[in-house]
């Protein structure tokens, strides 16, 4: 019975989108998860029980760059790997885009924007496309689940019933606001007539991470078509597959040739090409802090384009004490553990009143304990391998750090398995303020919980970071929820609930997580100028 | 009293309440006398003094004139004379620390974030009634310092300045954020919050307006600030900042660093205690900016930059008027406009009767000490830009441009310059291509519109445009292939304060005026809340 409880609350707080719920029959993950839960549990602290890799149907087909509405060579003739994280093994050899094939991507994007059609077709008519592919995402949507889990390592069940779900519904809102993008008339102070004309910005860069390939593509790819842009866009290295199918059937819902170009490569040869071109008009860039300061002053040293950024967290979870603790265990756990740790929005930091400090930390080590970890293509699994050598590297760490730190280790901190890149669920209590997995991210499935005892405390070490992402308040007293709400410097705040991530919801950093916003109507700013037209009138009836 | 930029085309004079003509006309003697002089050097007299004495060259941080922590002070020229008006405090990288310091503890432990909306709408309109109480001599110092005329300081831009403040107290408390409709059971609210210690690096060529323009919204949205003002002109500033204390304005909250670029400047630019930076200026040093704020902290950045917008005329303009108006869109305010219509584009059916017209107008221009009234056009503002322009002007000429009239240096003291016209400009020309920021006209000829949309198009600018034609058709095509911020359409230069102005490509980022300027100073929170058993969704 708590088990089910348990994975009730799972499906509940599991949202990143709740559409899922509708699309799939209200009990999919739950009651599928439930069933295989016990035994789930018992293989998850046995490393040697992960079974053979489980073999997906399905066949890479699409490895090539798409350019110019053409999938095509890149021209260097050079290829890439993309690697199954489950097995450490190649899954196709892709590709490899560089700065000629920027170039060439950046011209059939220019010539499609200045030439059309694509921002000359009426905004009903480039709505059209969009749900037309809304609607392609729907139907082939087993295929892109099973590529986004193949190269990410991500549980199929999160792709299948949440992210593609998701991303189709992204492109639905963002079709709607396709012919809603209203300029203004304005009151001038003398006889003139004045209007604001939105207008597309041009060509848009756009360089998305690994963590969630589709739904970045989505983030980005929506609302700068929605406005009428045309678009160069890189894929991570580790996560180049999925795109390029849904770039595909984009394509088969209508979108004039050259509207949309998908490079795979590398950040510092194609990401740098992007970010630095003269032809390019505005970049939008998610990734890590670091990254994102090198994309801005190649921004900057070249055509001053303007950037948006989504970068990195260290979000605060803060915990009151009159929060009900197994639903705050449940909801932090989710909002760490979620998508292998590896959330630019995790809830990095358990912020937990003294008062139920010992209960919670309990509770959350047996809830860690319970983690299902495993193939990801595996019914009831929760959490998948690591997305690279690279970071199950950096995370494991990590941990190490955390231990000489002095931070106290109450389970996990070590691999999972032989192969594959698992990490078991790890949570370090005690964690002070100081400690390196306190201030620096992590992006991997290691909870960092820490004690405090006053509102004033938390709020200044909450905002004690160079990060702004996001935060999670638990709590029943509205006061509580509305000073932190206001205090907290950070894009998004999620009361009792966390990694809602709603179409209509703006997501963005305060500090040095970034700047702009995606999703929601702000997004659209990003991929739009604003032109005053300013006409003198003569004889006007009334100012 | 006239308020507006625009109403200063077809009837310059009007603007002078001591001048008893109301139309320039050859007729009223005092206009011809202006006209006689303009074209003769040697007749500048003794500079007019103004009435005023310097009180103010501190600088402000933390509500209180103090002096520069290295004592240094560095001199303000008079660009009439060539001579000091005043030595003034130079802040440098400790001083902008002191500013930031005092910024900080304004904005978090408040009061001004944490005063009621309303509360800071009346300290700022109480401002604007001390701009109108102090005008002239804001308007003085404003003239002395940068050269620009008096009239047009006192008469156009002081009362902009005011009015701009009218305009941002008004949305101090009109700052909504939205109720967003989710997918689930959540109850989601946008909170706009302000952005925190902004820091802000204002030009020369219009020193209060460029204030009012970055200092309006950011307290109107909540922030406080470290202003730096340019090097050419520190006093007027000084002066508001002053103002808007006595206002009620609480300490902190509006620190103004004068000093240099490279010292000062930088220092906000790379601060990691300042979360947004608002720049205008030149291109390069825009560069430079956002890159300093990419490196530091990530502080989001917004540009006003440099332009060579385009002014068009169609086959069917009324040839006067259009004249008139490329006149004003090029010349006002001695050429120093980032939005100046530098690249004059006359059709070919027109350009002849249109290049006669233009001379004969710059010939006209009334050229001499801004304090005089009538006079058009003063000083240059500097010795470096009054050089700088000299060497565009002499190279038009050895790239082949035609001089028309002007060309050289007016009267032997003061960095005049005598109005200057240039046909038969080629694309390629650097006077066609480069920001010349003076009083230089270069006219050319076209002859169809997508010829002229290309032709307008190819800059990496794109600040702003002016077109004039009675034909509607032309007017809706050119307004939207123009890829440039502003479009005006048989009008230039109208600044009205609900107006946004601000570049696509290389002329910058981020709008300044209207409602889109108080994004530049705000954050956006999503604040997102599990709702039990919701009525609706």
């Amino acid at each position: 019975m708590a088990m089910l409880r348990a994975a009730t609350r799972l499906s509940r707080a599991f949202r990143t989108n709740s559409i899922f719920e509708s699309h799939a029959s209200p009990l999919s993950l739950s009651s599928v998860t439930v069933k295989r839960l016990d035994l789930r549990c018992l293989l998850s602290t046995a490393a040697e029980a992960v079974a053979e890799p489980i073999k997906p149907d399905i066949s890479i087909s699409l490895t090539k760059l798409l350019i110019d509405g053409k999938f095509v060579d890149a021209a260097s003739g050079k290829t890439f790997p993309t690697i199954d994280p489950r097995t450490e093994e190649i899954i196709a050899h892709v590709a490899e885009g560089d700065v000629e094939d920027v170039n060439r991507a950046v011209k059939a994007a220019r010539r499609a924007f200045d030439k059309g059609p694509w921002p000359k077709m009426t905004p009903y008519e480039r709505s059209k496309i969009l749900l037309r592919f809304a609607d392609l995402i729907d139907k082939h949507s087993d295929e892109l689940a099973t590529l986004e889990s193949l190269d990410s390592g991500k549980t199929y069940q999160q792709s299948r019933y949440a992210e593609i779900p998701t991303m189709a519904r992204l492109f639905r809102y963002y079709a709607g606001w396709a012919d809603k993008i209203h300029g203004l008339t304005v009151p001038a102070d003398g006889p003139h007539s004045v209007q604001i004309l939105h207008e597309p910005i041009g060509v848009a860069g756009q360089i998305i991470p690994w963590n969630f390939p589709l739904l970045m593509f989505s983030w980005k790819v929506g609302p700068a078509l929605a406005c009428g842009n045309t678009i160069v866009l890189k894929t991570a290295e580790q996560t180049p597959l999925s795109a390029l199918l849904a770039g595909k059937l984009l394509y088969e819902a209508g979108l004039p040739e050259g509207v949309l170009n998908i490079i795979s490569g590398y950040g510092h040869t194609a990401g740098a090409a992007i970010s630095s071109h003269m032809d390019i008009d505005k970049l939008a860039f998610t990734g890590s802090t670091e990254v994102g300061k090198i994309v801005s002053q190649a921004a900057a040293a070249s055509n001053l384009k303007p950037v948006t950024l989504e970068l990195g967290g260290k979000s605060p979870f803060i915990i009151a004490e009159d929060a009900n603790i197994d639903h705050a265990v449940e909801v932090a756990h989710f909002a760490l553990f979620f998508n292998q740790g590896q959330c630019c929005c995790a809830g990095s930091r358990t912020f937990v009143h003294e008062s139920i400090y010992d209960e919670f930390l309990e509770k959350a080590k047996a809830r860690a304990l319970k983690r299902v970890v495993g193939d990801p293509f595996q019914n009831g699994v929760e959490q998948g391998p690591q997305v690279s050598d690279e970071q199950f590297d950096k995370v494991l760490g990590y941990i190490k750090i955390g231990q000489e730190e002095g931070a106290r280790l109450l389970t996990g901190g070590d691999r999972f398995g032989q192969k594959g890149y698992y990490i078991k669920p790890t949570i370090f209590a005690d964690v002070q303020d100081g400690m390196r997995i306190s201030r620096e991210e992590i992006f991997g499935p290691v909870q960092a919980i820490t004690k405090y005892k006053t509102l004033s405390e938390v709020i200044q070490r909450a905002n004690d970071t160079t990060y702004g992402l996001a935060a999670g308040v638990f709590s029943k007293n509205i006061d509580t929820v509305n000073t932190l709400s206001r205090a907290l410097r950070v894009g998004t705040v999620w009361v009792n609930c966390y990694d809602v991530f709603d179409a209509a919801i703006p997501f963005g950093g305060y500090k040095m997580s970034g700047h702009g916003r995606e999703k929601g109507i702000y997004s659209l700013n990003n991929y739009l100028q604003v032109k005053a037209v300013v006409t003198s009138i003569k004889d006007p009836a009334w100012l």
